[in-house]
């Protein structure tokens, strides 16, 4: 199992979604978080002053699912998020050891 | 048929017992407009009256305003405290000004001072003598010395604790505000000098930044406002929304602060007068609002609302001094001017390290100042030496009072909350009911 992890712009959560539900993901997480990259961040002005806005508002995207998936899961989120600008974002891929239903008691596969 | 021309046709003569029946029944006049008897001395005293009493509540309103401006200016953390302290200084206002504030500035003024003593006025059913109610011009002076209060409130926000706020309220409104007033209004010795200052420019306006000054250099700036390094780090307000309506609601609020404050809506030529007022005030507003408008994105390329929303109130404060004698166009360059300073002048308080939350120094104080230097441009009756004489004599007495009073309570009770309890914020410290509980957010300054 791997747990997918991206994070995007903001707007693009829905596309995600889709893209990530046509592949018959049955779930994700959703967090606003705050960050920069290349993009860094920009500045904004405020009775006068300039300030800058180091961190900018994103969207953290975690999915779990079986191994064989991932890359096209990754793929979906890729294509889905893009737009060609500076702050698309990042996905990172990383090994999940064991899963829990909680409900149910399901482990591993059986509980994404 | 409409009002406007039922008066036509009666030749502009207008009865106060036709007036209220026009307002209800308009249709029903027509016929009985003909053999309405005149209502005699009754008239004047009705529609002063009148306008004592619907200025008033317009006045009220501005503490609305005040409140809904603040709220928006100030970090989400802060704006319970700060709707606290506003319905709170309104109130206290209103019971100072009743204990001793009306006597201390309108009655038996020595020149100086007036008497103390609670206020009072006929018991019910009474009629009352003279050219108004006696009750309907205390709820009128009433309301503007809680718009003084209003001004400090702004400009200390975030870091004053509550109760040392709200004991300068008590001595700003029952003795301060009321003694300086008492100078001009009360017919003292500023007014026996010629002073001019319509509905409060410096009375109520400066006289309320220059509390608010001497509290803020004494209360000092908020945390992270001015780095070491001299750098200034803005401190963005929570909701411009909430900004935007409080300009809105103050700016209604004004036709009742500069309109009611021509006293008298008996004649035609009085009532005339008020609607001057009430274009002229208009005009100033949106002199500010488009001064600001243009310089800012002239200035910093990009239109801060907030310098926006503060050029309306200055353009507003500057008419305030003189708003009946200007011409249209006047009114619009004494309201720019108004919207012009702010613009200059916010940026040079925070090089001075001095640290207005909302910019009441440069709306209220400075623009004040403008706006009572401009008397004498529109108005013979006026003299630059005189305006210059009483804007010097409230400053020195204004300030220096309210230093004296704010230094006292710090030296005795402290004025400013910890700095921990800065950073959490006031309204969990000081308030324990925070204004958006459903947000969580983490907060990073």
């Amino acid at each position: 199992m791997k747990l997918v992890m991206a994070i995007i712009k903001p707007f693009k959560l829905e596309a995600v979604r889709e893209a990530l539900t046509e592949l018959g993901i049955q779930g994700l997480t959703v967090t606003e978080v705050k960050g920069y990259g290349r993009q860094k961040g920009h500045t904004e002005i405020y009775r006068g002053a300039e300030y800058a806005v180091s961190f900018l508002p994103k969207v953290k995207v975690e999915v779990a699912v079986d191994s064989d998936i991932a890359d096209r899961a990754v793929e979906a989120i890729a294509t889905a998020a893009k737009t060609g600008q500076i702050g698309d974002g990042k996905i990172f891929v990383l090994n999940v050891d064991k899963a829990v239903r909680i409900r149910t008691g399901e482990t591993d596969s059986a509980a994404l | 048929m409409t009002i406007r021309s039922f008066l036509t046709a009666n030749g502009g003569r207008l009865t106060g017992a036709l007036a209220i029946a026009a307002l209800s029944a308009v249709p029903a006049i027509a016929q009985d407009a003909e053999a309405a008897p005149a209502a005699g001395a009754d008239t004047a005293f009705i529609f002063n009256t009148l306008l004592f009493l619907i200025g008033g509540f317009l006045v009220m309103w501005m503490a609305a305003g005040f409140a809904m401006l603040e709220a928006g200016m100030v970090r989400s953390k802060n704006v319970s405290m700060q709707l606290l302290k506003n319905v709170a200084l309104y109130s206290i206002a209103g019971l100072m000004y009743w204990v001793v504030g009306y006597s201390l500035m309108y009655v038996d003024v020595t020149g100086w001072i007036g008497s103390f003593g609670a206020y009072s006025w006929p018991d019910a059913g009474v009629a009352n003598e003279g050219d108004y109610s006696v009750a309907s011009d205390w709820f009128f002076q009433m309301v503007f010395v809680a718009t003084a209060a209003s001004i400090v409130s702004g400009t200390l926000a975030e870091r004053i604790k509550l109760w040392p706020f709200l004991i300068f309220v008590v001595v700003l409104t029952g003795f301060i505000y009321p003694i300086l007033g008492s100078w001009k209004w009360g017919a003292g010795w500023l007014d026996a000098m010629g002073f001019q200052d319509f509905a409060g420019s410096t009375l109520v306006h400066s006289v309320g930044g220059w509390a608010a000054l001497a509290g803020a250099l004494l209360l000092g700036a908020r945390q992270g406002k001015y780095a070491s390094n001299g750098q200034i780090q803005p401190i963005p307000g929570s909701n411009m929304a909430l900004a935007t309506l409080g300009t809105f609601i103050l700016w209604l609020g004004w036709f009742g602060f500069n309109g009611a404050s021509q006293l008298a809506m008996g004649t035609n030529s009085d009532v005339s007068d008020v609607s001057r007022i009430f274009a002229n005030t208009n005009l100033a507003a949106a002199g500010g609002v488009v001064a600001a408008l243009l310089l800012t994105q002239l200035v910093y390329k990009r239109v801060d609302i907030t310098f926006v929303l503060n050029g309306a109130l200055a353009g507003l404060v500057s008419i305030t001094a003189e708003p009946l004698t200007p011409s249209p166009l006047m009114a619009i360059i004494i309201g720019a001017i108004g919207g012009i300073i702010v613009v200059f002048t916010v940026p040079l308080l925070d090089k001075l390290k001095i640290d207005d939350v909302v910019g009441a120094i440069p709306v209220h104080l400075i623009a004040g100042i403008w706006g009572t230097l401009a008397v004498p441009l529109t108005n013979e009756g006026a003299s630059f030496g005189v305006q210059l004489v009483g804007i010097v004599a409230y400053g020195i007495a204004a300030f220096a009072v309210s230093f004296i009073v704010f230094a006292i309570l710090k030296a005795t009770m402290g004025l400013r909350v910890s700095p921990e309890e800065e950073l959490s914020g006031l309204d969990v410290a000081e308030v324990g009911v925070e204004a958006y509980p459903e947000f969580i957010a983490s907060r990073v300054r």
